[in-house]
């Protein structure tokens, strides 16, 4: 009997996770993992490489995170959520901090309760259609059948493009990124609709590339960053400056490949700020002093996470455009580490 | 001498005749089981048509112009079907995204299943009864195994996936559904009014709604319910949901199992002094459970077919895998392939579980007699 | 010593009390229950108040600022959540109501069919059955959606004498109209029916009485639609047909039945459809061999025995497992969700995640699921009584 207690004692606390919310850092560290929402499958943001790990634009500022807190970029449990679970997920505890190309709106940070940390990719919703339609813009498209993705704001934005403009279409709803690009390759639809980013990942998915166009219009800012809960200022700190630093990193001139022998100190005050040789920026947040080198050594800064992931040289082939580094004439701007 | 004129002999009887032709034979058959009459041979030249159209072109894809080596969609250069991924990916399927080095702890579980069931299943192996305290362990085995603790590498359950995600999640639902089912189906004949009201607003409550409903329930609302400080993973949310699910329909299969069970069987047990407690479980359970197998099973198989449905909380069972895989740009395309194997997956589990349920319901009808 | 023991006596006693017993055991189950539920309670208005969240049905009045394809009534991006919801609801209906007519139509053609003494009928039926029972239905709607959308791309489109057109959007067909005028063709049907009603009585008096069958059905019929009919051609046709026409991306115009409709009405009623066939087997199964070779005996044909005679008793023996059949093809229609149509689930989750009010449109899922549950079992009930009728 007594045996059978404790194995149901052991299935328990493997199963339940009873965690003290004195704060999400703490819990972070006694679970000696962080929990991290990711999309269910978007190409270049999130998805599985051949030996089924979860890696992408993403994952990589989860395993930064992971990796400035615990010290070892492995510690991420990823769960994967769709576009209705997301917020309730975040809001009641199942996961720490939410990477999942979402949008930073006034309802969500305001109403939901969240607090977004900042944004990593400066999207945008536009159009895919193939050529042959013989249109140049979105606002020819009167009449026709646009696929689109359920329980986003893009949902919303199309409503309205339509509506400004006066002209009629017929909705088809789609659950997921791949079902609408079986859709939209049946022909089921005339058009496709998601952020740019994702319409040119699923551009590159199809077999004749040429065939297709997005059109110029971009109908909408969809400016996508990590978000956490609200409430908890400590855990918010850690998230954005992890974004930050990759930023930071990124402007420095700090990589991957560099940022151990920089670590030991440079002649650049505020490189050794960040990675620690100077000052005590890591104890402020609550972490050690080498935060900022764990997280970049975990993927690299913000630059070479994108072309790791999202870059000219992968399938996807997106450029920096204004995502680029304000220095390059992007929009992408950390403030200062001091 | 007279008696033998009287009597005719064997010669004069008609010579046996052998039966008409059209009723023997090959075309006798024929003529009987397909051209009987006008509706009947229409109906047949109809089904021969049905099978010409679509068996010859099913198997050229699926067998004789299919493809079965390569490295992407691309190897794949016949008309038919392209089955190349299958050696690439039958791991993802099976194992979803469990660690690699472990997957041994899966098969392990599973190949133990068999020797937990046999026990429960077929009642005239030797040695059963001690079977049954292994088939009472199992869970706790199997939990342990896949989870991890007691030495085993801990591995948490947003890695189930595929297969043995359907599995889990459909056995730990029968598995847990059967003691409560019990307990609904009693309290449902019981005479105390507020039980039984409970027990009757229970099941009619978990039947009457969609289990996709419950899912959702599980995957956004349980955490809300649970004190602040409390979170527990996805899958036993699933598993908890599920459960009170089929913990209604099992109701009802135990309900007409106790049914079943003639009333002097009760009166009798209640004539040797039997409480109500052991009146159940030594006399009424045993009888009501048996004849209550096959629906316990076609529950099973129902609710192992449900466990798809897992896919709309994004949870990747086979059916989720199979999906994902068609969206690898390498894999592009091949739904029709993802969809027949994991069909076929289904249909060869269920088909077999729905044969032994329709066997034993048979043998029991006869053994009533 | 008596006196000693009185109370622990009395505590013996009333455990040995059955009623006793029992009434502490109900208390003990309410009391139960309710700090139960009163945890829950609690729970949940502490998380909500610590996300800031508030609870209420105010949200249905708000705008919902989504389109949808499919839609009974009128509905735009302006309308509210509530009439999302409505619009949600109907379609549920709509594929429930349509599956079930087609899942009976089929299951009972299937289950004849599958005694049928034609060899190769009854064994590509028996094929039909278990393929179709013993694969999920989640995946046999994405088998037919997949299907579907492999049908001719709209410039291709199937074109039935110009007038209707068939495509992977669907089907688009001429919509009617309707004019001034067209009230009396309305009041034709509902004449026709009144009449059918009453000769269909009449003819069973007169059966009952006399033994003469009269073409009741056929007669009913005619009345429904042949009424309708004259009428109409008298009042002068008062319905103009909307005919789609193309347009650049699409066909204009019409109404469209989406391949999604399709796609589920197809999946869920084979799928149910199979189910059933196996109870109206049993159910035929059920009526004793005696009564065929009784309806034989006085020269009945092989269709009116199983019209007249077998079925009528087998019905018994079918309906209350049809009920639950009904019940499961609704309940299933919910997995719409899986390829777009816009059902109660679908829309429901679009508004859980616009407005964020999950609690609220969990409810609404479940209470509407479990009213249309227990109002199918209440007709069902309802029927199951007056065919019990007949039995004498």
């Amino acid at each position: 009997m007594k045996i059978a207690w404790t194995f149901l004692g052991a299935i328990v606390i493997a199963l339940f996770s009873f965690t003290a919310h004195a704060g999400t850092l703490d819990d972070v560290k006694s679970a000696g993992v962080l929990k991290c929402g990711i999309n269910t499958g978007l190409p270049g943001f999130a998805y599985t490489d051949d030996a089924g790990n979860w890696i992408g634009f993403d994952a990589a500022y989860c395993r930064a995170v992971a990796a400035a807190v615990l010290g070892d970029p492995d510690k991420v449990e990823y769960h994967n959520l769709t576009g209705q679970q997301r917020f309730p997920a975040l809001a009641s505890g199942e996961i720490d901090v939410l990477s999942r190309n979402t949008t930073w709106t006034f309802s969500r940070d305001v109403d939901l309760g969240f607090t977004f940390i900042g944004v990593s990719y400066y999207d945008g919703q536009g159009f895919i259609g193939r050529k042959s339609l013989g249109i140049k813009s979105a606002t020819e498209l009167d009449g026709a059948s646009v696929c689109i993705q359920t329980g986003t704001t893009t949902e919303l934005n199309l409503a309205d493009f339509f509506r400004v403009n006066g002209m009629t279409y017929e909705p088809v709803p789609i659950e997921t990124n791949e079902e609408a690009r079986i859709a939209y390759l049946a022909e089921r639809c005339d058009v496709y609709t998601t952020d740019a980013s994702g319409l040119a990942a699923t551009k590159t998915t199809f077999e004749d590339g040429d065939a297709h166009m997005v059109f110029p219009e971009i109908i909408s800012k969809e400016p996508l960053g990590p978000l956490v809960r609200h409430g908890d200022d400590q855990w918010a700190d850690i998230a954005r400056w992890v974004l930050n630093a990759l930023i930071n990193a990124e402007e420095l001139g700090v990589t991957q490949g560099n940022v151990s022998s920089l670590a030991g100190g440079s002649d650049n005050p505020e490189i050794n700020r960040m990675l620690g040789s100077e000052g005590s920026l890591g104890e402020m947040l609550g972490l050690s002093k080498t935060w900022a080198v764990a997280a970049i050594k975990a993927g690299g800064n913000y630059g070479e996470i994108f072309e790791r992931y999202l870059g000219t040289g992968t399938a996807l082939g997106l450029e920096r455009g204004v995502n680029a580094l304000y220095t390059n004439g992007g929009l992408i701007y950390a403030p200062p580490m001091r | 001498m007279t008696d033998q004129s009287f009597f005719r002999s064997q010669a004069d009887l008609l010579p046996e005749r052998s039966p008409p032709p059209a009723t023997t034979g090959v075309l006798g058959w024929v003529r009987g089981n397909l051209f009987s009459s006008w509706l009947n041979s229409i109906l047949t030249l109809i089904g021969l048509y049905l099978l010409w159209i679509i068996i010859p072109p099913a198997l050229d894809w699926a067998f004789f112009s299919a493809d079965i080596a390569g490295d992407d969609r691309f190897a794949c250069t016949s008309e038919g079907a392209c089955w190349a991924w299958l050696d690439q990916r039958y791991n993802q399927f099976l194992y979803g995204f469990y660690p690699a080095d472990q997957r041994w702890r899966v098969n392990i579980a599973l190949l133990l299943l068999i020797p937990a069931l046999i026990p429960l299943l077929f009642d005239k192996v030797p040695g059963a009864k001690i079977g049954r305290w292994f088939s009472l362990a199992y869970p706790f085995v199997a939990t342990i195994l896949l989870v991890g603790g007691f030495g085993f590498e801990s591995v948490p359950t947003n890695k189930f996936g595929g297969f043995m995600l359907n599995i889990t999640v459909g056995l730990a639902g029968i598995i847990l559904s059967l003691p409560i089912g019990i307990v609904l189906a009693l309290g449902r004949r019981s005479n105390m009014p507020v039980v039984r009201i409970l027990s009757v607003a229970f099941i009619e409550i978990f039947r009457g709604v969609p289990l996709i409903t419950l899912l959702f329930t599980a995957a956004i609302l349980l955490p809300i319910f649970m004190p602040p400080n409390v979170s527990f993973d996805l899958v036993v949310r699933v598993i908890v949901v599920v459960t009170a699910f089929s913990s209604a329909y099992m109701a009802e299969v135990i309900r007409g199992g106790l049914q079943a069970i003639p009333r002097g069987q009760y009166e009798a047990a209640q004539a040797l002094g039997l409480g109500y407690w052991r009146m159940m479980a030594l006399i009424i359970l045993p009888q009501a459970l048996k004849i209550s197998i096959p629906g316990i099973v076609n529950t099973f198989i129902g609710l192992f077919k449900d466990t798809t449905l897992v896919i709309v909380i994004g949870l990747f069972d086979i059916l989720n895998i199979g999906k994902s895989m068609v969206s690898n740009p390498d894999w592009l395309g091949l739904s029709a392939e993802a969809y027949v194997f994991v069909a076929l997956f289904f249909f060869v589990v269920c088909f077999s579980m729905s044969r032994y349920s329709s066997l034993l319901e048979k043998r029991l009808d006869t053994e009533n007699r | 010593m008596a006196v000693t023991e009185s109370s622990s006596f009395q505590v013996r006693r009333i455990w040995t009390d059955e009623r006793a017993r029992s009434a502490i055991f109900q208390l003990l189950t309410i009391v139960g229950l309710a700090a139960l539920i009163a945890i829950m309670v609690s729970n949940t208005l502490a998380n909500l108040d610590a996300r800031g969240l508030d609870v209420g049905f105010d949200f249905v009045g708000d705008p919902a600022f989504f389109d949808i394809n499919q839609k009974l009534i009128n509905y735009t991006s302006q309308s509210t959540f509530g009439r999302a919801l409505i619009v949600g609801l109907l379609n549920t209906l709509l594929v429930s109501a349509m599956g079930i007519i087609a899942a009976t139509i089929i299951g009972f053609s299937a289950g004849v069919l599958r005694l049928s003494n034609n060899w190769i009928v009854s064994r590509m039926v028996t094929v039909y059955v278990e393929i179709t029972r013993n694969v999920p239905v989640l995946l046999q709607i994405i088998f037919w959606w997949t299907i579907l959308t492999g049908l001719p791309k709209v410039r291709d489109s199937l074109s039935l004498g110009d007038v209707a057109f068939l495509n992977n959007r669907g089907i688009r067909m001429p919509a009617p109209i309707l004019e001034e005028g067209f009230g009396y063709v309305l009041i034709a049907i509902l004449v026709g029916f009144v009449a059918a009603i009453l000769v269909g009585r009449w003819a069973k008096r007169r059966q009952d009485e006399t033994g003469e069958a009269f073409p009741a059905i056929w007669t009913g019929l005619g009345l429904i639609i042949g009424l309708p009919l004259i009428v109409y051609f008298l009042t002068g046709s008062p319905v103009d047909w909307d005919i789609p026409e193309r347009t650049r991306f699409n066909y204009r115009g019409g109404f469209n039945v989406t391949p999604e409709l399709i796609a589920l009405w197809f999946a869920l009623s084979t799928y149910t459809g199979a189910f059933i066939s196996e109870i109206v087997r049993s159910g035929i199964l059920s009526v004793s061999k005696g009564q065929t070779e009784a309806a034989s005996a006085i020269g009945l044909r092989s269709n009116l025995t199983m019209r007249k005679i077998i079925l009528p008793q087998a019905l018994r023996v079918i309906i209350p497992p049809l009920t639950s059949q009904y019940l499961n093809l609704t309940k299933n229609s919910s997995l719409a969700v899986a390829i777009g149509y816009q059902d109660l689930v679908s829309i429901g989750g679009t508004v859980l995640n616009q407005s964020g009010q999950a609690i609220e449109v969990v409810a609404i899922w479940m209470f509407v699921y479990l009213s249309l549950s227990l109002m199918t079992s209440a007709f069902m009930n309802w029927y199951n009584r007056r065919i019990a009728l007949v039995e004498r």
